[in-house]
């Protein structure tokens, strides 16, 4: 098993948190492309999309090689598969149980309040009739 | 409450041993701890659709110094126990499937306004428990496939 030293971790984590970046590595999983294919597709300036793909470098996530004036860029080393799966699926499962959970919550909340007006008449009598 | 009005989970590895989820949910603390506490209302959430596995059993006693046992079937059980219930307000519990590589989790509940902020910490013993046992009760069970779609076109 590949141990991740903790600062390559960490990057990952903050490199996967953005959306434009996680289409990158989407868009560079399906085939290469340069910086500036990237940013236009992306819709980007090429200084807009040099950051982003630094950010993916530093992680690893991201390999560059400059041929000529081009800087063509690829989908990093195995590693990628084991930090996306684990960020990925740990967020999906939360996002899935919280959603679930939001449900469960909203019909004990109703119920609380319907509760509360139901039994508002039936205490006041009993109290009554014991006072 | 449609899917365009959840409110955001964050997700940060606060160590090279600890991962924190942070969420918001509309209603007060003590309905949100019932729903941790109760396993009528637990089952309903905790083992979502889209986790493809089914909950067989549920034993939970969550009071502290009590012990819980989630059966998925085919072997595979999650259990531990309450190291401490705190109405309201905090539950900690210990993962003792992993066996050393075991770890601790601490859900809090702060309400404001009748909304409830939510922390849970998940504390591994070790950086290395961290790294195996992080996730590993999704790794095994092959149930995301959005996910396994986007890495399929990755390995493309």
């Amino acid at each position: 098993m590949v141990q991740y030293e903790q600062s390559n971790v960490d990057a990952a984590f903050a490199a996967l948190a953005d959306s434009t970046r996680r289409g990158v590595l989407e868009q560079l999983g399906r085939q290469e492309a340069s910086i500036s294919e990237l940013a236009g597709r992306f819709n980007m300036t090429l200084t807009g999309m040099k950051k982003h793909v630094g950010v993916l470098e530093d992680a690893g996530l991201v390999t560059t090689e400059k041929v000529g004036r081009v800087r063509h860029c690829r989908i990093g080393a195995h590693r990628l598969e084991d930090v996306a799966t684990w960020i990925e699926r740990y967020q999906q499962l939360w996002d899935a149980r919280f959603s679930a959970l939001d449900d469960v919550l909203e019909e004990l909340t109703l119920k609380e309040k319907s509760d509360g007006r139901n039994n508002k008449e039936p205490r006041h009598d009993r109290a009554d009739v014991r006072s | 409450m449609d899917a365009t009005t959840r409110n955001p989970v964050t997700i940060e590895r606060t160590s090279d041993r600890e991962v924190r989820v942070t969420r918001t949910f509309n209603a007060p603390a003590h309905l949100v701890f019932e729903a941790w506490t109760k396993p009528e209302l637990f089952s309903r959430w905790w083992v979502p659709k889209s986790m493809g596995m089914t909950l067989h059993a549920l034993e939970m006693d969550a009071r502290t110094g009590g012990s819980y046992r989630l059966d998925f079937g085919d072997g595979i059980d999650f259990v531990g126990s309450y190291l401490e219930v705190t109405p309201h307000t905090r539950i900690v519990w210990t993962n003792d499937e992993g066996g050393e590589n075991s770890s601790v989790t601490t859900v809090t509940f702060e309400e404001t306004d009748g909304t409830t902020l939510l922390v849970m910490s998940e504390l591994f013993p070790t950086k290395e428990a961290f790294e195996a046992g992080s996730g590993a009760e999704q790794a095994t069970h092959e149930t995301f496939a959005q996910l396994d779609d986007l890495l399929a076109q990755l390995k493309a």
